[in-house]
Order: C-alpha cells, then sequence, then structure tokens
C-alpha cells in the first residue's frame, strides 16, 4: 500500500517540476522578446540621423518630412523600455508608432522623386529603412505571440496552481495604440 | 477546412506526423526486436545445456548502430550537403538582391525567435532553397535563381518556410529516419542472403524435437518476421516520405505565422513551380528539406495514388490551396488564436 502511495507522490512530483519548468521556460522566452524589441527600436534610433543626413541634400523642400522624423525619432528615444513588460508599455508603443508613422511617410515621399531613387545609395537606403521597420514589426509580433502563450498558460489549470511559486504575472502586450491602423478601409462603390 | 487558421494547421499536422512517426517507431521496433521474440520463443523449451536466446541481441545491435548513425549524420551531415551542392557562404554582400536576403533572413530570424542562420548561395539557374544543421547553428541555402525570381515578400515567404523547418526540428527528425532506413536496409540485406544460404540445405534448428505450443508461436513469428524484413526498406521508405510530407505542410504554416502572410509563400511556390527544370545542384539525398522538389519529378503536380505515395513534397497545388485559405481567414478577422 506505502508503494502505491509513493508512486503517487513520485509522479506528483514530477508533474509539478516539470509544469514549473514549463512556466519558467515561456517567462524567459517572453523577456527574451521583449529584449528583442529593445535592440530593434535601438537599431532604428541610431539609423535614422545618418537616414536623414543622405536625403537632407536632395530634399531640402520636404523639410517637414524630415523634421517629422527627427523629431518623433528624439520623442522615441527619451522613452526608455522598462527591464519588465508590466506597465509602460503602452507609452513607449505609442512614441514609436508616431516614428513609424513619420518613417513611413518618409518612404513615401523619397518614391516621388525619381532622381532621389535613381541613386543606388538611396536604394540602399529604402532597402535599410524597409527591413529595420520589417525587424521592429517582426520583433514586436514574436513578443506577442509568445507573451499572449505566456498569459494563457498562467491562467490554465494546472500552471494557474504554479503562478506564484514560479513568480509569474501576466505581461503587457504590445498593441496597436493608432485607432486608425484597426479601422477598416470603407470602401464606396456606389459611384457617384 | 473550416478552421483552417495558422495555429489550427499547425496543431493538426504536427498531430498527423507524430502519428507517422509512431507507427514509424512500432515498425523498427518489430524489425529490431521481432526475430528475438521469435528466437526466444523458440530456445525457450530446449534443454538447459543448449543455447537459450535471452538477451535481445539482434534489436540492441539494430538500435545501437541506428542511433551511431544518427549521432555521426547530424555531426557531419549540414557540411556534406553543402559542399556536394557547391555553395558559397554569404559573408558580405555585394550586390543589392544580396543585401535583400541577408536582411530578410534576419527578419525571419527575429520573427522566429531563432539565432541567426548562415547563409549559402548555390549556383543554380532554378529556383530553389533548402535548410539544414538545428537550431544552435543552422543553414540557409537559396539559389540565384530564386534570388532573381521572386521578390522580396516571396523570398521572406521562402525564409520563413526554411526556418520553420529548423524549428520544427525536421532536419533532425528526417536524419534520424534515413538512419534507421539504413539499419533496416542492412538487416534486410542479411535477411536475404541467409534465406539464399538457408535454402542450400542449412537448416536453422528449430525447437526441441517436440516442438511445443510456444515453438510453434515462435516459428510463425519468425517467419512473420523475415516476410516484413524482405519488404521493410520499401515501406519504411514510403512511410519515410509520408512524414517528409506531413512536415512541408506544417512548415507552410509555421512559416505563415512567420510572416502572417501566407499569399506571398503561395505566390513564390507558384513561380517555383512554373519554372520547369530540375535543380542540378541539389542531389536526392537532400530533397526533403527544399522548398520544392529539387529533382522536378512531376509527382507534386498531379494529385493521385502515386503522388500520395512516392513524392517527397505535397502537391503544389494542395499547398498553394492552403496557404490561400489561411490568407482569406487572416486577412478576414484579422485575430489570431490566444495559443499555438
Amino acid at each position: 500500500m506505502t508503494i502505491v502511495f509513493v508512486i503517487i507522490l513520485a509522479a506528483m512530483v514530477a508533474w509539478a517540476i516539470s509544469a514549473f519548468n514549463r512556466l519558467i521556460a515561456l517567462k524567459g522566452q517572453t523577456l527574451n522578446g521583449w529584449k528583442q524589441i529593445d535592440v530593434q527600436l535601438k537599431r532604428r534610433h541610431d539609423l535614422i540621423p545618418n537616414l536623414v543626413n543622405a536625403v537632407r541634400g536632395a530634399m531640402e523642400f520636404e523639410k517637414e518630412t524630415l523634421d517629422a522624423v527627427i523629431s518623433a525619432r528624439n520623442q522615441a528615444v527619451k522613452i526608455q523600455a522598462d527591464t519588465l513588460p508590466t506597465g509602460g508599455v503602452q507609452a513607449l508603443a505609442r512614441a514609436e508608432a508616431t516614428l513609424t508613422s513619420a518613417l513611413s511617410r518618409l518612404n513615401v515621399v523619397v518614391e516621388r522623386y525619381p532622381d532621389l531613387k535613381a541613386t543606388a545609395n538611396v536604394t540602399q537606403l529604402q532597402e535599410e529603412l524597409t527591413s529595420t521597420e520589417n525587424r521592429v514589426a517582426f520583433s514586436r509580433q514574436h513578443y506577442n505571440d509568445t507573451a499572449t502563450s505566456y498569459n494563457v498558460l498562467q491562467q490554465q489549470f494546472p500552471w494557474s496552481l504554479l503562478t506564484a511559486f514560479a513568480k509569474a504575472i501576466p505581461v503587457e502586450l504590445w498593441e496597436i495604440t493608432n485607432e486608425r491602423d484597426r479601422e477598416v478601409p470603407s470602401v464606396d462603390l456606389s459611384m457617384k | 477546412m473550416s478552421n483552417a487558421n495558422l495555429f489550427e494547421q499547425q496543431r493538426l499536422n504536427r498531430r498527423r506526423s507524430a502519428i507517422v512517426v509512431t507507427i514509424f517507431l512500432l515498425f523498427f521496433a518489430w524489425v529490431g526486436f521481432g526475430g528475438d521474440l521469435a528466437f526466444y520463443l523458440l530456445t525457450v523449451e530446449t534443454e538447459p545445456e543448449q543455447y537459450h536466446h535471452t538477451i535481445p541481441w539482434i534489436g540492441i545491435v539494430a538500435t545501437l548502430l541506428g542511433v551511431g548513425i544518427a549521432w555521426h549524420a547530424r555531426r557531419t551531415g549540414p557540411k556534406k550537403i553543402l559542399w556536394a551542392t557547391g555553395a558559397r557562404e554569404l559573408v558580405t554582400p555585394k550586390r543589392q538582391e544580396e543585401q535583400v536576403l541577408v536582411n530578410v533572413v534576419e527578419e525571419m530570424a527575429i520573427a522566429s525567435g531563432l539565432p541567426a542562420p548562415k547563409i549559402w548561395i548555390v549556383p543554380d539557374k532554378d529556383p530553389n532553397a533548402f535548410a539544414t544543421g538545428n537550431e544552435a547553428a543552422a543553414h540557409i541555402a537559396v539559389t540565384e535563381g530564386l534570388l532573381d525570381m521572386l521578390n522580396r515578400d516571396e523570398l521572406q515567404g521562402v525564409i520563413a518556410h526554411e526556418l520553420a523547418h529548423i524549428q520544427n526540428h525536421d532536419v533532425k527528425l528526417m536524419t534520424l529516419l534515413a538512419a534507421l532506413i539504413g539499419v533496416i536496409v542492412l538487416m534486410s540485406d542479411a535477411a536475404w542472403r541467409s534465406m539464399r544460404v538457408g535454402g542450400r540445405g542449412g537448416r536453422i534448428k528449430i525447437g526441441g524435437r517436440g516442438g511445443g505450443k510456444k515453438g510453434g508461436l515462435g516459428a510463425i513469428i519468425l517467419v512473420a518476421w523475415l516476410i516484413t524484413l524482405l519488404v521493410a526498406p520499401l515501406l519504411s521508405r514510403l512511410m519515410a516520405l509520408g512524414v517528409s510530407r506531413k512536415r512541408e505542410l506544417l512548415a507552410d504554416a509555421t512559416g505563415a505565422q512567420f510572416t502572417r502572410n501566407p499569399r506571398a509563400l503561395a505566390a513564390a511556390l507558384r513561380k517555383i513551380e512554373d519554372s520547369n527544370a530540375p535543380t542540378t545542384a541539389i542531389g536526392r539525398g537532400s530533397a526533403h528539406l527544399c522548398i520544392a522538389d529539387p529533382l522536378g519529378r512531376r509527382l507534386t503536380h498531379k494529385e493521385g495514388f502515386l503522388a500520395d505515395l512516392l513524392a517527397t513534397h505535397p502537391p503544389m497545388g494542395l499547398r498553394v490551396a492552403r496557404l490561400k485559405a489561411m490568407a482569406f481567414q487572416h486577412e478576414r478577422t484579422g485575430v489570431l488564436p490566444e495559443s499555438v
């Protein structure tokens, strides 16, 4: 009879250990994803001055667009990411969203100047800009995916018992703050 | 196909390939230990001083051999495959397309959460790509034709598919299966040979004189085991191909999760399919690692019995249709389910 109890106890301990480890592993992945966003944002902040300098000469008359990029960048740099994504994500996300829209405007403007586009340098810069924006977006997406699994796991039954023990708390997602991005574009087919 | 969303498809594909892999492993266990069981039953009732087959040597040796081959292949495989294709490593990009490739690979590494893989370029005009290695040291190779033919989004889809293979441990899985097939072929060969010898007069001494109940069962198992051994190489290869096809669909779905753009991969697959030439630089052995069958066999162009049985990749039409279904659902709802 005792042997049965010992076996059941051992199984429970083994289960608890593996569930605990699962939580800890996911927590690590989430924090790692959060740091990756930070890395990519820093990379973007460092890139922007060079980018603006490269096109400034040819785009003197688009001063507004360039200034918007610079000021959005300086705003974004000021807001430091927390070490833990449990608050303050909103402010950071808002600043970065402003920068994103300023940069995409710049990309559109560059398209309008065929002479500027013709130089290989600018094509390279555009690719660099596209890639930088993609990296930021994909690091965000990866973080959101991992963080969502982490948050869901914390609420699911066997793991929910262990959250306090594993010091697991729900983390904030990096969500779109710009309401316009969420809107479905309205299509008018009335042909007035 | 009612719930064709990204995560659901991955879950389904994972489960299906797990079933096939389990069947494969059970089959290998039977090939390895079936003979041992037969010999045990045949010798258990003989006199004490005669040979008793109590330790399953055949199975143990076969398992160790398989693990050894797999371990060796895992260590040296990537280097050999890359060397065989004549690929060169892309370290400092010179052309614009190369820079784009480097950027796209970096982006997809970020999206998948894997460390950035090494990039190789295969000098071949046919569009194709493959991945090898493990998560810590992954390699992604693309042909020159692929770089010329695809636009940025399509290239991203292909790279995402290859990184998905790495993340889903497909390289490891297929290496293991290939090693087990190697062992099965060896054993089958030995069975053929010993049968020919047996036919010439050498007779295995079965059981005691009486041939008790267990001896009879042993003889039946022995015959069944020998028959399986003869057809085992073919059967095991067909099963491995089945696993390969399932893992391709899984990699398509995982790749779509990385890019959130299944339509681009579908477009890339169409372009790759439309270029008819086989990828000469990529050999038969690494076919299952590629984005599309490099041999240009027409099997992946049609559905049907032969394609279901013999192709390394699922029919292109099926892959494109599934990706389009995912794209439709993703674009319509814009929301993804909570968990993988």
